[in-house]
């Protein structure tokens, strides 16, 4: 059945039928949910996200053919193994945004631009969205981030230095920012 | 509408099992990709998702048909050789061979109503007939296959 299963996934695929294609990945925070659209990668879901609920809400906003596909995602673990072991600083993967709309997306695309081992506040990254009144709706963009640690909202902080919020919790934003040199172990 | 994936959780050993039955063991992958790729391609189109199993069982048994149109009244597949799986629960292959030989309704019939335990309301829905003729169908085939037995 195994087999079945794994070559219906690649005929899907060939025939354009697999539109979200998914798998589980181990990290050092524990199982991550990866997910990916024939554009690129479009969800991480972080250790403490319910997969369930991330793939019911990939199958109402992306498209119901989702199907379990680990091979569709071999690079993007490969990619996140090497950045966990601190050997990867620049991830070079396709992603998709369609899960982040408007003022939303411009910040996230302000955040992937943040370089490894830097941080940013968030009033930064309302100015560099466009908008730098919009403080509390740049804090609510990174929380809203689909695309956690590829997009490295990680690497957001308070003006004050305090580290802010964090989806996968605040033990998880500190680990990566101590992964990144930026606070010291 | 569920993803997908939790369809293939749930129902592809039912759909596995059926096709075995249809159209024996050597044959049933080939339907059940076919049966899989023509679910997927129409799924987001779905009206209807309040019997989801049923909805595969019926392009599974569509699937079964068409291969045994497509291959004419092929004679009997010889006996496989044998697998090294022990824990089959499936009955021996010998029956499922002489299913196999029933014609299109009556193997369709048998497989839903043994493989995949379907009463007879369902079998008819998933062949698109009243449930006499699914019936019908069923003592058809149990009857052949007695005679064949005995």
């Amino acid at each position: 059945m195994k087999d079945s299963l794994r070559l219906l996934a690649e005929r899907a695929s060939d025939e354009g039928l697999l539109d979200v294609a998914y798998t589980t990945a181990d990290s050092p925070y524990g199982q991550l949910l990866l997910a990916t659209t024939p554009r690129g990668l479009v969800r991480v879901g972080l250790p403490n996200q319910d997969a369930d609920e991330l793939l019911a809400e990939l199958a109402d906003r992306v498209s119901p053919r989702v199907l379990e596909a680990p091979a569709q995602l071999d690079q993007v673990r490969r990619e996140l193994d090497l950045y966990f072991e601190g050997k990867l600083e620049h991830f070079d993967l396709a992603l998709d945004w369609q899960l982040s709309k408007d003022f939303r997306r411009k910040v996230l695309r302000a955040i992937d631009r943040i370089p490894y081992g830097q941080t940013r506040s968030y009033t930064q990254m309302a100015i560099s969205a466009g908008n730098k009144k919009a403080v509390r709706a740049a804090g609510t963009a990174c929380g809203s981030n689909p695309i956690p640690i590829v997009v490295p909202c990680h690497r957001v902080l308070r003006t004050s230095g305090a580290l802010g919020g964090y989806g996968g919790g605040l033990p998880m934003k500190e680990g990566l920012l101590r992964l990144e040199g930026v606070l010291k172990s | 509408m569920p993803p997908f994936q939790i369809l293939i959780d749930e129902h592809a050993a039912d759909v596995m099992a059926v096709l075995r039955g249809a159209v024996g063991r050597s044959d049933a992958d080939d339907c059940f990709q076919e049966t899989f790729l023509s679910a997927l391609r129409a799924y987001p189109k779905l009206d209807d998702t309040s019997n989801l199993r049923g909805w595969l069982l019926t392009i599974a048994s569509r699937k079964a048909i068409d291969h045994h149109r497509a291959n004419g009244r092929r004679p009997l597949p010889v006996a496989e050789p044998p697998e090294i799986a022990v824990s089959d629960p499936e009955p021996s292959d010998g029956i499922w061979l002489k299913v196999g030989a029933l014609p299109p309704k009556q193997r369709a019939a048998v497989a839903l109503r043994y493989a995949c335990d379907l009463p007879h309301e369902e079998i008819a829905a998933t062949l698109g007939c009243s449930p006499e003729a699914a019936r019908r169908s069923l003592h058809e085939g149990i009857k052949r296959l007695r005679e064949e037995l005995a």
